[in-house]
This record gives structure tokens, sequence and C-alpha cells, in this order.
């Protein structure tokens, strides 16, 4: 096998060109403010699905808790908004002027201690990486160095998003409950609610989703990235080779976490509120759609299924409610006995080679018969 | 905590709250009956469990309907045959998705989650077509309503003993067939070593779906059992998935007794500690015990030794 040097490969550049036209240049031109600001929602879930990518496509470890890192990543966000919404001028009719309004409702007086580093910007950017960071790691640590994988873990996971959704719902005083934290405003004092901040805040989510494509794709180039795959084959090949299989999962969970969390930071910033129904079994299940359509070894492909099943969601659920859990089923059931590579899997089956022989074709017509199998590059993964 | 209640009181609570957790874990023993099988002896994550204990549900719902209509003077018995008819209807369905989704499958335990999520999906919403989006609830025949007076401070309703006897029944009619019978052999071997047994003659894509109905039969009859102590809605199978997942691993998969015994403490814990704090908090005390348990010991409480 020939080990390709360059960061991407035609292909690959190709699919990294197409992606950025689109979301620089084509959606913000041709879709008005409030359609654009359903595509930040919709790409929020994208860098959960490229951290699936990595963590199950690459890595062979299905997580059914990426909801969890999600949604701790948006309550960090969204605590930090409702901390600067509540200021003692805003809520001058509680009881208890100065904190969060669903406090002031369930009769709490002073704001609980893991609220206070919530006021300084900097501390809540470090927790948003930090918490879902630490908490992945714990849980990665107690799982993979005892060799617990496979569906056990996707059980065990699925059961910590529950546990979660609980515990939010159930503890209204301190979290919102399960209306979560609404009434998001300003940021800084930036006011993140009027159009223009919605266009600028889709354009800081679109860079940091760009730097998030490329730090996946600059992991799955490195010898880690391989040593993911090698894991996901033959286990026991890879750790008699020497290596730590548990740190490289540990690695990849953590890594998934921490992207989760980016998005949902992303999310209380564009649509305004976080709530537990981002959290739980159902959503978390959904977010594992995304990159199966998506094609669970690729990026980009993570990217757009994310788009495409949200799109679809947003547009069906609003003219015939009753097909969209059909058609999500079905897609489920599609995506595994059909197409189990997805999207990208297609491309790569269908078009790709059409594509390559086009230019092959054209090429060797003008260089009149010469070697035309340079042009037949590797397909995209 | 104890404090404001005498030795007497806390006795009683302490088994009125043991009743209200042995009446949870007949129905995490039912439901979690039909999940060892499919899941500790075929190794199947099958999340549409919950649909098929519905489908049950329903059935009964249907018939108890089609009883009170057509044949009042019966109604009381209607339970047995409701109970019967579950069993089929969701073991038949149970049967068809085998052939039609898992088989292709078994390969692949993480696409199977997949496959059976969506599957799920579409059968709430086939619920929520067919039968509404409300709750239905029947309507108890008079011998199950009511309850015994055990002494002046306990009693314990009628409708949960016979559930619990129910419970008791079918765990012991499953342990008759997977352990004693020479269908419940064949099982047996097919898990343990699915090439020899098929070498000597079993028929194993017989016996997987065979295994896999029954599974799914099981789930029906948890259903049927189900309507006794609450009502049924298209989401209600979603709301015990979860649950119904952690006692069958936390007792370990492939025994029969390891999930009788994890679903006994996990039902134990959480009604007992219901009563001391809010129920949302008793849950989220039980199920991180039980998550912690599982990290320090990921086989599970009774782990069955066979050689990989």
């Amino acid at each position: 096998m020939i080990i390709n040097s360059r960061f991407f490969n035609r292909s690959e550049l190709i699919g990294f060109i197409a992606l950025a036209a689109l979301l620089f240049v084509i959606l913000p031109l041709s879709l008005d403010v409030f359609r654009l600001n359903l595509v930040a929602k919709y790409l929020t879930y994208a860098f959960v699905a490229i951290g699936l990518v990595l963590c199950w496509g690459y890595g062979g470890i299905l997580s059914l808790g990426q909801g969890v890192f999600f949604g701790l990543g948006g309550y960090c966000m969204a605590m930090f908004l409702k901390l600067e919404a509540s200021s003692v001028e805003n809520t001058k009719i509680q009881s208890t002027p100065g904190i969060p309004d669903f406090m002031d409702w369930n009769q709490i007086t002073a704001l609980p201690f893991f609220w206070q580093p919530f006021h300084s910007l900097t501390l809540t950017i470090l927790l948003i990486i930090l918490v879902p960071g630490l908490f992945a790691l714990i849980i990665g640590t107690a799982m993979f160095k005892r060799r617990v994988g496979g569906t056990y873990f996707a059980i065990i996971t699925q059961a910590v998003a529950a546990i979660l959704t609980i515990l939010i719902v159930g503890q209204q005083g301190y979290t919102g409950g399960i209306n979560g934290m609404t009434d998001l405003r300003t940021l800084k004092g930036w006011d993140i609610r009027p159009d223009h901040a919605k266009v600028i805040l889709y354009f800081f989510e679109v860079f940091l989703l760009f730097g998030c494509i490329l730090l996946a794709q600059f992991i799955r180039l490195t010898k880690l990235g391989r040593i993911l795959v090698a894991m996901r084959e033959q286990e026991d090949r890879v750790r008699f080779s020497g290596y730590s299989v548990a740190n490289f999962k540990i690695f990849a969970f953590c890594m998934a976490a921490v992207f989760a969390a980016i998005g949902g930071a992303m999310f209380a910033l564009n649509v305004g509120f976080m709530s537990p129904s981002f959290v739980g079994i159902v959503p978390s299940i959904e977010m594992v759609i995304y990159t199966a359509v998506g094609g669970r070894m690729s990026i980009f492909g993570a990217v757009w299924g994310a788009m495409l099943v949200n799109f679809a969601k947003t547009s069906l659920s609003e003219s015939f409610p009753q097909l969209w859990l059909f058609g999500l089923g079905a897609l489920f059931i599609a995506v595994v006995l059909a197409f189990p590579n997805g999207l990208s899997g297609l491309w790569a089956d269908y078009v790709q080679p059409r594509i390559d022989r086009l230019l092959a074709s054209r090429k060797s017509k003008m260089s009149n018969g010469a070697d035309s199998s340079v042009a037949a590059g590797a397909p995209a993964e | 905590m104890f404090g404001d209640y005498s030795i007497g009181d806390l006795g009683s609570i302490f088994v009125m709250q043991g009743f209200a957790g042995l009446i949870l874990f007949s129905v995490y023993v039912l439901m979690a009956l039909g999940l060892a099988i499919i899941f500790g002896q075929m190794g199947v994550i099958n999340m549409a469990h919950g649909e098929f204990m519905i489908l049950g549900a329903y059935v009964t719902w249907l018939t108890s309907n089609a009883f009170q209509e057509y044949l009042p003077s019966l109604f009381p018995g209607y339970f047995f045959l409701a109970m019967v008819l579950a069993f089929l209807a969701s073991g038949a369905l149970g049967m068809l998705v085998e052939w039609g989704l898992i088989r292709h499958l078994y390969k692949r335990p993480l696409d199977t989650l997949l496959a059976t999520w969506g599957l799920s999906l579409i059968l709430q919403q086939a619920y929520r077509s067919i039968f509404g989006a409300r709750e239905v609830g029947v309507e108890l025949p008079q011998w199950m309503l009511g309850s015994l007076k055990v002494t002046d401070t306990i009693e314990v309703p009628i409708n949960g003993v016979f559930v619990m006897c129910l419970t008791v029944l079918i765990t012991v009619v499953v342990a008759y067939v997977l352990y004693l019978s020479r269908w419940g052999r064949q099982v047996r071997a097919v898990v343990q070593n699915r090439i020899m047994a098929g070498a000597v003659g079993i028929n194993t894509e017989k016996v997987d779906r065979y295994t896999f109905g029954l599974g799914c039969g099981i789930a029906g009859v948890a259903g049927s059992a189900f309507t006794m102590i609450g009502s049924t809605g298209p989401t209600s199978g979603q709301l015990y998935i979860v649950d119904t997942f952690l006692v069958v691993v936390f007792g370990g998969a492939a025994s029969l007794l390891g999930t009788i015994a994890s679903a006994f403490s996990i039902s134990q814990t959480q009604s007992t500690l219901e009563f001391f704090m809010s129920g949302s908090m008793a849950k989220v005390l039980t199920l991180l015990a039980v998550v912690g348990i599982l990290m320090l010991r990921p086989q599970g409480l009774f782990a069955l030794k066979v050689r990989k």
C-alpha cells in the first residue's frame, strides 16, 4: 500500500473545496437569516458527527452518549449567558436579584458554588472543553482499562445519558429543569439575538467547524489514526505489538467528547437556549445516525449527513409530522442493511469512478494516449 | 432521616415499599427475561424490545374491549386469553423481524442496535397512528381490584399479587424450557459453539428464529401484565428499555439467575430510596450505583465461564 504523504488526496481536496464553497459562499448568499440560523443549528450537530467518525468509524467505539457531551458543552455556555442575562438590573423584580430566574422560582437565594466560575468568559471556554473532556476521560478509563467495549460500552454510555437527563430535569432549581435555560441575551454585552449577530455567529461557527475538520483529518493521517483502524480490525494484534489499546481508545473517546461539547456550546449561542431534550437517549442515538448517513469513515460525509438529516427532519416534520418517524426509522434500517458506508460510500462507489473515467478520457485525449492510469486516483475513504 | 418515625412505622414502611419494589421487580423480570434470552443467548441488542412489550399491552387492551363488547359474561377471565394472544402476536412479529432484519446482522452487533432502534421508531409511530397518541388503560375485572389487609398498617393490592404470581410462573416455564427441554439444550449448544452445533445436526438458523421469537413473545406477556398496573402509550416501551438493559447486563448476560438477582436488587434499592427522596433522585442514585458497579465488575453479578 502506498501511503499518501499529502494532507488531502485529490478527491478529499475536491470535497473540502466544495464544502467550503457551500458553507462560506453559497448558503450565506442564498438563504435569509432565519434559514441561515437553521443551518447553523444543523452544523452544531456536524461537530458531534465528526467526533463520532473518529471514535466510531475509525476506533470502532460506538458511543450512544454523545448527547451527554453535547449537553455539557451547551450547558456550560448557557450558564455563562444566563448569568450575564440575569444581572442585578435585569432581575430587579425577583426576591433575590442577580440570580437566574428559575433559581428564584425555586426558592434558592444564593448562587450555588458550581455556578461561580461561569462569571468569567475565559473560564467558561476552558470549562466547555475541560468538563466533557474529563468526564469522558473518567468513563473511558473505567471502561477501556477493563477491556469493556462494543455493545456493553454502548449500553453504559446510554445509561449515562439517561442519568444526566433525569438529574437535569430533577434538579430544577440548579439547572432550569425540563424547560432548560431560556432567554439568553448577550455575550460580553454584545446582543446575540438580532440578525447581524446571527450572521456573525454563523461564520464563527463555520470557521470552528473547519478547524475541527482539519484537526480530525490531521489525526486521521498520523500514526494514531492508523492504530485506531488497526485496533478496530484486530484489537489483540495491536495489543500484542506493544501498543496500549486502552489509551488510544480513551483518546479517541475524549476527542469525540470535546468535539461534541464545542457543538453544544455553539448550539447554545446560535439557538439561544439549551434544554435536557438535547441530552438524553433519543438525541444521542440520532447523532449517531448523522454519522451513519454521511458515512462512518468520512469526515466530510459526517458534515453532509448532519445537514441533510436535519434538513429532512425540519421539512418533513413541518409538513408531514407522522411521516418523519417512519422515515427516520427506515433510514436507520436502510443505512445499516443497504449502504453501511453511507453517502460517502455511495459517492466512492458510483459517482467518483465516473468522474475519474471522464477526467481520464479527457486527459488521454489531450496527451494523445499517454499514461491514463495516473488520473485514476484512490477513491475517497 | 429516620428520626420522625417509630420502629413499628419504619417496619411497615419498609414492608410496603418492599412490596412496591416487588411489583417493580416483577415488571423488570418479565421484561428482562425476554431480553436475557435475546441478548444473553444470541448476543443481539434489541432496542425495539420495549415496543414488543407495548404490542402485548395493546393486544390485551383490544381483547378486553372485545370481551366487554361481545362476551361480557366471560369478562372476568379475559386476561388469560389476552396473555396467550399477546405472546403469539409479539412472538410472530419477532420471528418476522428476525427473518427480515436480524439474521443479516449477526456479525455486526453495533449495527443491529441501530437497525432495531429504527424499527422501534417505526413501531412507535405505527402505534400512534393506529391507537392514537393518548395512553389507554384496560378495565380490570372485579376480582382484581381492592387489596388484601395483612395487618393494621400493611395492605397489599391484589393486582400486584397477581402480577407477581404470573412472574414466578413465567420464570419457571422459561427456566424449564431453556434448561430441561430438548429445544433449550439446542439453544444453549448454539450459544456455546455455533459451528459445532451446526455440525452435529442442529438447524442453527431455525433455533435463532425461535429463540428470538420466544424472547419477543415473553416481552408481549410482560406488556400484558404491565396493563394490570399502569396505562399504555406509544412511547411507554422506551421508558423501560435502558433500565431493562442495565438489569440484564448487571446480572451478567446469559445467566437467568443473575437477571433475577439483579432485577431484585435494582428494584428494591429504587423503591426503598424513593420513600426518602424524590423519585428522580432515587432513580439517579440507583442507576449510578449500577453503572459504578459495572465499571468495577464488567462481567456482571453472575458471570458464565466460557472459553473464548
